[in-house]
């Protein structure tokens, strides 16, 4: 790393060049590179390849309940698809595109040549491949049954015994140790590589929703790798860690495993917030509203997110201090999160917005995201809790938060940074087809939802009795389900047709503030030749500046002498 | 048409779209936003606090919308090309943290004093006093009782995939002598005005019992006891409450269903009585078919 002293005149910045031998291309420089860029790639594709399968899996869901009694699946292929549909949005789609995206930008945007531990993060991304590989081999043999969360007793080896609890035991373990090496590199390389001038105060907002994020899976893998190897040995090994019978405890699996995934929720949604942190004052013209604020309250969200677990145990037989202290912690979370969302509307305010496809995203992110937030007080609340946890209610406010948290600003951060990945444009036109098929899909699956669980609808039913409304409002669902899923292939269909046919970028086609920009658009394999003194949180606004005055410099310069002889 | 005119027209028929599936939505049921309730009153009160926070949403709701889509409207680039360069404001920063811990605080507030009247239960009615009988305060501070300490006392047992109800004031001895005590499948049967407390449990896996209009949900965890009660109003006498498990517990899990059949008091003694004769008679016949069988193989 390297900071060039300013000329002694006039400080033009310098554009980064390309080393002069070929980069390797090849299948072989996929399967061996180090590169944090290929392996970017690598994750953006497995991950959104994940995505599509757990969406299918969805699909399927919704048209065995498009009708009251319908036979269309069975319960034993009804129960297997929604344990893979969560188990695959969560830990094969949401939380690795994540890292995906910071594997790709954190070294981008700290302006360094790599992460921290080049090979570490090739294992990472080896270590998911396999997760997801073993995790579906299992469907050629038993899939798993037990729901993402996969409680104790159900998931021990007396009411489950075929392989598909193993299949997923194995999975989280696999994909828990590459998040695990995953993060340290990203602390690692956070910590140490930032450009020279990038104190913690000029650290774009997105590295660090990643830094915290990144702390943690740290903080939260730990402990459910130790609850499913409890569970691996009471389902082979004769333990009764969660056996009531032998002197166990199931309710012990369900604090384990909240104690991790509700932290989870906060690991699938920060970085999220990240990319809509960055998009927002680009397409808005303007600096992010409080800068200090939002960071500080991703750090608070953090930290109170690991204090939260027992809300999703509300039910359970447990003392009226554990509720009470519960409540409180989870309704605590909404202020920062209030904090973060009114921080992005004041970001817009008086700012010159411009519509672009990822804009859009982010503001339908904001509009979605705060009715999930809305629903979550509401679920804090325990006495409520006890009407709404298991239902269809709670279905609608997960998937706003993680649809609407998650899925929608990672389509921002695609439509934000394709053009820097590829060196293309994606088609606005197909961007904002794609975007209003989302967006009207997402509302008419999971608005109704709120009222399918309120009309007494528990969710993981695979049949449900025609009483009242329920069959209408399930159709509602399933129509919305199928436009969500258009929404996604137009995304699907532009990103493959633009990756060839797009229009040619350029370096920074956004005007935006942050290093990937100053490189060349896809960044060589280096990054960057020159690494520019980072003043403030916008770096690429300073140089653009420094080149409008030293050109209107030059300029006059030229009026006044008069070159030649 | 232009490309812009065209994307106006799209966002209006978005907006159209979605504010037609709410309408469609909102004359479909009048129940659509709230909770089910009416069988007891603990899911009213439930109700009628999620009424109470959801005014307090539906401010939040529309001011946050209201002011996002605003500032996308009026600060669109071809109406306000030029951005005003503001880093941030300290003051209106602190008053939306002071505002939206005050929402928090005053959810939290209502909440307790709401509390009290959905977890504690009630005295029966005096019609009903007679099926009720001194509850047993098991050593666990969750088992609530009514204040004069009297309640129909059932104990709830989830298995894969059906309910069990015994009717027993100690479900510690009921489950030592399984025999002496009434107990039925799938339906409870209840009487209206009284106070019915449960005692839940599981012999299997985790399942949850939820009777919707009576209340909240109670997992059944095996080894553990869940507490909670309902009481149904005299004029619903003869009605049939339903509902199910709502914890998975396996593959038919959405068959585990349960149903509580409220009768007057009169006709719940007889059901009882009548229940009582079955199961002495199903005992004897099955001890006299043992002892013929142990008698054919001698």
């Amino acid at each position: 790393m390297s900071a060039i002293d300013p000329p002694v005149r006039q400080p033009v910045p310098q554009v980064a060049a390309h080393k002069i031998e070929p980069e390797e291309s090849g299948f072989w420089s996929w399967i061996t590179t180090t590169d944090h860029k290929k392996i970017g790639i690598m994750y953006l594709v497995l991950t959104f390849a994940f995505f599509l399968i757990g969406g299918v899996e969805a699909l399927m869901m919704r048209l065995q309940l498009s009708q009251a009694d319908n036979t269309l699946l069975d319960p034993q292929t009804y129960n297997a698809l929604f344990t893979m549909h969560g188990t695959t949005m969560i830990f094969l789609f949401v939380v690795p595109v994540m890292a995906g995206f910071g594997n790709y930008f954190v070294p981008l945007m700290i302006g360094a040549r790599d992460m921290a531990f080049p090979k570490l993060n090739a294992l990472s991304f080896w270590l998911l491949a396999a997760g997801g590989v073993v995790f579906y081999a299992s469907l050629f043999f038993a899939a798993p049954e037990c729901g993402w969360t996969c409680y104790a007793p159900l998931s021990d080896d007396q009411f489950l015994p075929s392989g598909g609890v193993d299949a997923w035991i194995f999975l989280i373990h696999l994909t828990g140790l590459s998040s695990l090496v995953g993060a340290i590199n990203f602390v690692a390389t956070i910590a140490n590589m930032r450009a020279p001038g990038m104190g913690w105060g000029r650290m774009p907002l997105f590295i660090w929703s990643i830094l915290v994020y990144a702390i943690l899976l740290i903080i939260a893998l730990p402990v459910i790798a130790g609850a499913v190897t409890m569970l691996l040995t009471d389902r082979h090994f004769g333990t009764h860690f969660f056996d009531a019978a032998g002197g166990g405890e199931p309710l012990l699996w369900q604090h384990l495993f909240w104690f991790f995934g509700h932290p989870e929720v906060y690991i699938m949604v920060l970085p999220g917030f990240g990319i809509i942190s960055e998009v927002l004052p680009v397409f808005s013209r303007k600096p992010i509203f409080g800068y200090k604020a939002i960071a500080a309250a991703t750090v608070v969200i953090a930290f109170l997110g690991l204090l939260v677990w027992a809300h999703h145990m509300f039910a359970t037989p447990s003392p009226a201090i554990v509720l009470v202290f519960f409540m409180i912690s989870s309704m605590l979370i909404a202020i920062p999160t209030g904090i973060k969302i009114f921080n992005w509307i004041a970001t817009l305010w008086r700012g010159s917005i411009e519509f672009t496809t990822s804009l859009l995203f982010a503001a339908g992110f904001i509009g979605t995201f705060v009715i999930g937030g809305i629903t979550g007080v509401f679920l804090a609340v325990f006495p409520i809790d006890w009407q709404l946890t298991d239902t269809y209610y709670v279905v609608a406010h997960l998937h706003y938060v993680l649809v609407g948290g998650a899925v929608f600003s990672i389509f921002a951060g695609i439509y934000y940074w394709f053009p820097k990945i590829t060196g293309r444009m994606l088609s606005e036109k197909l961007g904002k087809t794609s975007f209003a098929l989302m967006l009207v899909g997402f509302h008419v699956t999971f608005l109704i939802q709120h009222s399918i669980g309120m009309d007494g609808m528990p969710r993981r039913v695979y049949e449900f009795p025609d009483v009242g409304h329920l069959e209408l409002y399930n159709q509602i669902s399933t129509v919305g389900s199928f436009i969500l899923g258009i929404g996604v292939l137009v995304t699907v269909l532009n990103v493959v047709r633009s990756a060839k046919k797009g229009a040619v970028a350029g370096n920074d086609p956004w005007k935006a503030n942050t290093l990937e920009w100053f490189t060349s658009s896809p960044p060589p394999v280096n990054n960057f030749d020159v690494i520019p003194r980072i003043r403030s949180v916008e770096p690429m606004k300073d140089i653009r500046r420094q080149i409008d005055e030293a050109s209107n410099k030059a300029a006059k310069i030229e009026e006044a002498t008069p070159v030649g002889p | 048409m232009g490309s812009s005119s065209r994307y106006r027209l799209l966002g209006a028929a978005v907006l159209a779209a979605l504010a037609t599936a709410l309408l469609f939505a909102g004359s479909a049921s009048a129940n659509l936003l709230t909770p089910e309730s009416g069988g007891s009153q603990n899911a009213d009160d439930i109700a009628s606090l999620y009424k109470l926070v959801l005014y307090i949403a539906i401010v939040v709701f529309l001011i946050v919308e209201g002011t996002l889509i605003y500032s996308l409207v009026r600060y669109r680039r071809k109406r306000n090309p030029v951005a005003q360069q503001i880093r941030g404001n300290h003051r209106l920063e602190l008053s939306w943290t002071i505002a939206a811990t005050l929402i928090v605080v005053a959810i939290s507030v209502v909440t307790f004093i709401k509390l009290g009247d959905i977890r504690n239960p009630p005295n029966s009615d005096a019609a009903a006093l007679a099926v009720t009988s001194k509850g047993v305060q098991a050593g666990d501070v969750r088992r609530r009782l009514p204040p004069d300490g009297r309640s129909l006392n059932i104990c709830v047992n989830g298995q894969q995939y059906i309910w069990r109800y015994t009717y027993a004031p100690d479900c510690k001895k009921a489950t030592q002598n399984v025999g002496d005590s009434v107990f039925s499948y799938e339906e409870m049967v209840v009487p209206v005005g009284a106070t019915v407390t449960l005692d839940i449990n599981a012999q299997d896996v985790a399942h949850s019992w939820w009777i919707p209009e009576l209340g909240g949900k109670f997992d059944a965890v095996p080894g553990s006891t869940n507490y909670t009660s309902f009481k149904i109003p005299a004029d619903k006498v003869n009605t049939v409450f339903k509902g199910q498990c709502a914890e998975l517990c396996g593959r038919n899990h959405a068959n585990m269903t349960a149903r509580v059949r409220a009768l007057s008091v009169a006709d719940f003694q007889r059901w009882f009585a009548q229940q009582k004769a079955d199961i002495a008679a199903a005992n004897q016949a099955a001890i006299a078919g043992r002892k013929q069988f142990q008698g054919d193989t001698q």
